[in-house]
């Protein structure tokens, strides 16, 4: 199919004034008499509040307001489940936590008033190892775990906050059938965002009384709610508003600051700007879950997947924030891309005394894709097949069914690995130490709602009103491609209205993978609504048959007669002013599935979801012996998008969810002593440089979905998800010992060479009965 | 602390400003003299988001005092462009699809300028060993380098 805008890589619409250095972020805007607020956070990881005294700070000249859990209300907030109070009330769970915030006239005052509020502490025991958290002796971190608002039936019991379990077939019975097992236990570790601008929202209120937020988010409509939420404040009197986002990944869905920004403007009826240092982001943020696997693969002799069990842990720090959902999608991707027919998957969200963890990139997918990428390299190994040949053997294929038994349709995964493997040169020999590996990803794009308006003005331009958020993905320039073509306008006459509660229609977040397929689907469906009424009018104005008519340079005419027609501006005018009134084209979409198969199902946090995609990742690497330095030879990441709207940006995702994961699996770790992050900057904690940056093959895959816009599936994530596992695939292949520990350090390797184990402590949790 | 007088020369006009001396050029640029165009990232010289050019070569301002700049010719992001044409580095970020979020770029484009200035046509070794000291979370950098490839031939 011939298009006018879909699969050209345009210049993206946003790109000009980010160029040109115009472009705004929340910590570009200012308004009058504008104040700094500023965040004191606890010392302790798990203590209760005696006392704070605020007398001291509130003498300081400059500052404006001081306040604490007992001048806001008590509301309880989170995505899954309602835990999380805007400051810590009678007791603090983590070094970092919100305790009081201030108020002041600028940045410098505002810091030096926060070290005179006085909190006196008590100590209480911590814990901070998700494993020791879940003995029955282990301190409770949330006493009250039972009485909060959960948003789906969960599973709890000690700090374990949600337990989301699946079960196909009969494990017992595959595991007999087995001619193979492997097993094994991995470790994965605390990945911070590290998106480039620091979280920030400004609060201010209008002379109505409605609260407006500036926030650097993701969601504009998560803000919105969760404001609402846990400030006791109606949606209606809350408006959000987003600047430019300088990134998110995952972890500016949920709000930061915004609540405690909300809370000093009302105390101070003045705006108040919060915006994190990069100290706070890395020690009070929304991390990756560090988790803990157990996993075990049954094969046929001949290499056919028969039986997985999988038990996760994810260490979801002090608050259940998106912990719940990381979990249950983490566990429902842990079969993999593969048909498995006995299947037993429990994971497990548990509360620790640490910085609370949340949405990431992969969403729990990389964790349990490193364990099960890693057991099916395992198990080649011990069947002497080549694991790429191990994995095509047992990969899903179009018919075949996801965990809880939906038809999957549109099935790339065959496509990617094989293409993935001949961009390395798969069965071609090696040199000495190097080694390839690779990995299979799957994962989905249709999660929750997007509504779109698609509007007519009387000019005959257009207006796209979508509350999805650009945070650099490119969102904005595929729904503006996607309004383009269904109208064949071009794209300086289209408007996108996105940012801003009052002014577009409800949408989820930027999350999922989501905004190509589902938001993708609601703007094509709501431009497909207005061209139609736009042809209806025509066609009663003309007194023509609509299906005479044909769409041509912004003019509605007869086929076979050019001449009798009228442009996009006489029928907006026409629309706005004479007849039928102005043409509103909607969608509320949501993707229409088949509901899954829940019998096996519990804990399970969420309702439908679907839109599968496929990837794979392969790479090369060689490993210095003396130092146990991995170095990356040649990489390659290809990608079922079903069809690329936009070529350019699809490899722009993947490139840079490629070298995410290369962080990921080699040199980005938060580490603790107890519950305090000690590397807390971007000198100690090693995001990917441009010198570190490997050959990188992206390769574009369009198994085409008829469920997406145009065949197009979503992209955002997956690129990240098997980087680790295919490079601890490829230090095996190279050198013959298996990481089964991230971050894959020199010293890691070192020790595998050296043969020391490495032990995980307290087996005795897996034999547990979940 | 009093405030001292100061000029600053920033994108070829002078500027005469009162600052006090712990001020960052970071801070005077954007509170000052509104350029918001550089931007912080995380105030410790380790990111290289508020990177501008001193005297032709990048610099991280929010750790430079403003007081120390005297006398230097600054370039920020906003005096790249001319007239509302596009620097050919600008135009090959657009092109080259090297542009995300966009935090990063003023910062990457002023570094890539510095070394495109001093070094017209760089090997990627170079342009690697160039934007050493810029971190950009989105793009891995590939459509970076293509783009500063682009923009040098």
């Amino acid at each position: 199919m011939d298009y006018q805008y879909i699969g050209k890589s345009i210049p993206k619409v946003d790109s000009a004034q980010k160029a040109t250095g115009t472009a705004q972020y929340i910590n570009d805007l200012s308004f009058p008499n504008m104040l700094w607020g500023k965040v004191l956070r606890s010392i302790y990881p798990h203590a209760e509040i005696v006392h704070i005294d605020k007398s001291k700070a509130e003498r300081l000249p400059g500052v404006k307001a001081i306040i604490t859990a007992q001048d806001i209300p008590d509301g309880l907030y989170g995505p899954f489940i309602k835990d999380e109070p805007v400051l810590a009330r009678g007791k603090v769970r983590y070094i970092g936590e919100p305790v009081a915030a201030v108020a002041a006239i600028d940045r410098e005052t505002a810091e030096e008033a926060i070290q005179l509020v006085e909190v006196e502490y008590d100590e209480l025991p911590s814990v901070f190892d998700p494993l020791e958290a879940m003995k029955s002796d282990a301190p409770l971190i949330h006493e009250d775990l039972s009485s909060y608002f959960c948003i789906f039936p969960a599973v709890q019991e000690g700090n374990v906050c949600s337990r989301t379990t699946f079960v196909e077939g009969d494990i017992q019975q595959g595991f007999k059938e087995a001619g193979l097992i492997v097993e094994e236990t991995f470790r994965t570790h605390m990945q911070h965002q590290s998106y480039m601008e620091p979280s920030g929202a400004i609060a201010l209120i209008d002379p109505s009384g409605k609260i407006i937020i500036h926030s650097s988010t993701q969601g504009i409509f998560i803000t919105q709610s969760r404001v609402s939420e846990s400030l006791k404040i109606p949606m209606s009197k809350i408006r959000v508003i987003a600047p430019n986002v300088g990134g998110g990944f995952g972890g500016k869905i949920e709000t930061n600051v915004q609540p405690i920004c909300v809370a000093l403007a009302q105390k101070t009826g003045l705006p108040i700007k919060v915006v994190l240092t990069r100290e706070e982001e890395f020690t009070a943020g929304r991390p990756r879950h560090p988790t803990t696997i157990w996993g075990k693969l049954g094969l046929k002799k001949d290499g056919t997947f028969v039986a997985k069990e999988m038990i996760n842990i994810f260490d979801t720090g002090a608050y259940s924030d998106d912990g719940p959902g990381v979990t249950g999608f983490g566990s429902l991707m842990a079969r993999g891309p593969y048909r498995i027919p006995n299947l037993k998957i429990v994971g497990n969200c548990v509360y620790t005394n640490k910085v609370k963890s949340g949405a990431f990139r992969g969403f729990g997918n990389p964790q349990t894709g490193f364990a099960s990428e890693s057991l099916i390299d395992m198990a080649a190994k011990e069947l002497n097949m080549d694991p790429l040949d191990l994995r095509l053997k047992n990969a899903l294929v179009p018919g075949d069914h996801s965990v809880g038994k939906q038809t999957i349709h549109s099935v790339g995964i065959m496509e990617c690995l094989k293409k993935a493997a001949e961009a390395l040169e798969w069965k071609q020999k090696k040199g000495k130490c190097r080694g390839r590996g690779i990995a299979a990803v799957n994962h989905i794009s249709g999660l929750l709602t997007v509504s779109a308006f698609v509007r007519i003005n009387e000019d005959g331009t257009i207006s796209l009103h979508v509350g999805t958020m650009d945070i650099g993905q490119g969102s904005d320039t595929i729904l503006t491609q996607i309004v383009a073509e269904e109208l064949g306008v071009p794209l300086e006459d289209i408007n996108l209205i996105s940012r801003d509660t009052d002014a577009a229609p409800y949408t989820w977040a930027t999350s999922a993978s989501r905004l190509t397929y589902t938001g993708g689907n609601a703007v094509r469906l709501a431009t497909i609504d207005a061209r139609e009424q736009l042809l209806e009018l025509a066609s009663k104005q003309l007194d023509e048959n609509k299906d005479d008519l044909m769409i041509q340079n912004k003019k509605i005419f007869v086929k076979w007669d050019p001449e009798k027609g009228l442009t996009f501006h006489q029928l907006g005018a026409i629309s706005c002013w004479v007849k039928g009134g102005p043409i509103v084209g909607k969608s509320s979409f949501m993707v229409e599935t088949p509901p899954f198969d829940r019998s096996g199902f519990s804990g399970f946090p969420f309702g439908t979801m679907t839109g599968y995609i496929f990837a794979a990742q392969a790479v090369e690497v060689e490993v210095d012996v003396e130092t146990g330095k991995v170095k990356m030879i040649q990489c390659a990441s290809a990608h079922d998008v079903g069809h690329a709207i936009h070529p350019q940006n699809v490899e722009g995702q993947i490139e840079g969810g490629f070298v995410q994961g290369l962080g990921y699996a080699l040199t980005e770790e938060i580490v603790f002593d107890g519950g305090k992050v000690i590397n807390p900057s971007f000198a100690d904690y090693k995001i990917p440089m441009a010198m570190d940056i490997p050959p990188i093959t992206p390769i574009i895959v369009e198994a085409y979905d008829e469920t997406g816009p145009y065949g197009a599936k979503g992209l955002g994530e997956p690129g990240l998800v098997g980087v680790a596992p295919a490079i601890a695939n490829a230090i095996y292949d190279a050198i013959g010992v298996r990481i089964k520990d991230l971050p894959i350090t020199p010293e890691k390797v070192l020790d595998a060479i050296k043969g020391k184990k490495v032990t995980i402590p307290w087996t005795d949790i897996w034999k547990k009965n979940f | 602390m009093v405030k001292q007088e100061i000029q600053l020369d920033v994108n070829g006009k002078s500027y005469s400003i009162s600052v006090f001396p712990q001020e960052t050029l970071l801070e005077v640029l954007r509170e000052n003299l509104g350029l918001i165009g550089t931007k912080e990232g995380c105030s410790e010289g380790e990111c290289g988001v508020c990177t501008v050019l001193l005297d032709g070569l990048p610099v991280r301002s929010c750790l430079l005092l403003a007081v120390d700049v005297r006398g230097g010719k600054i370039t920020t992001i906003e005096g790249l462009s001319e007239k509302g044409v596009l620097h050919p580095i600008q135009k090959a970020f657009i092109e080259h699809g090297a542009i995300q979020c966009g935090f990063c770029t003023p910062g990457m484009i002023l570094s890539a300028k510095a070394l495109l200035d001093g070094n017209p046509f760089p090997s990627e070794e170079e342009i690697r060993i160039g934007l050493s000291g810029n971190l950009c979370r989105c793009t891995g950098y590939i459509k970076i380098f293509k783009a500063v490839q682009g923009a040098a031939l």
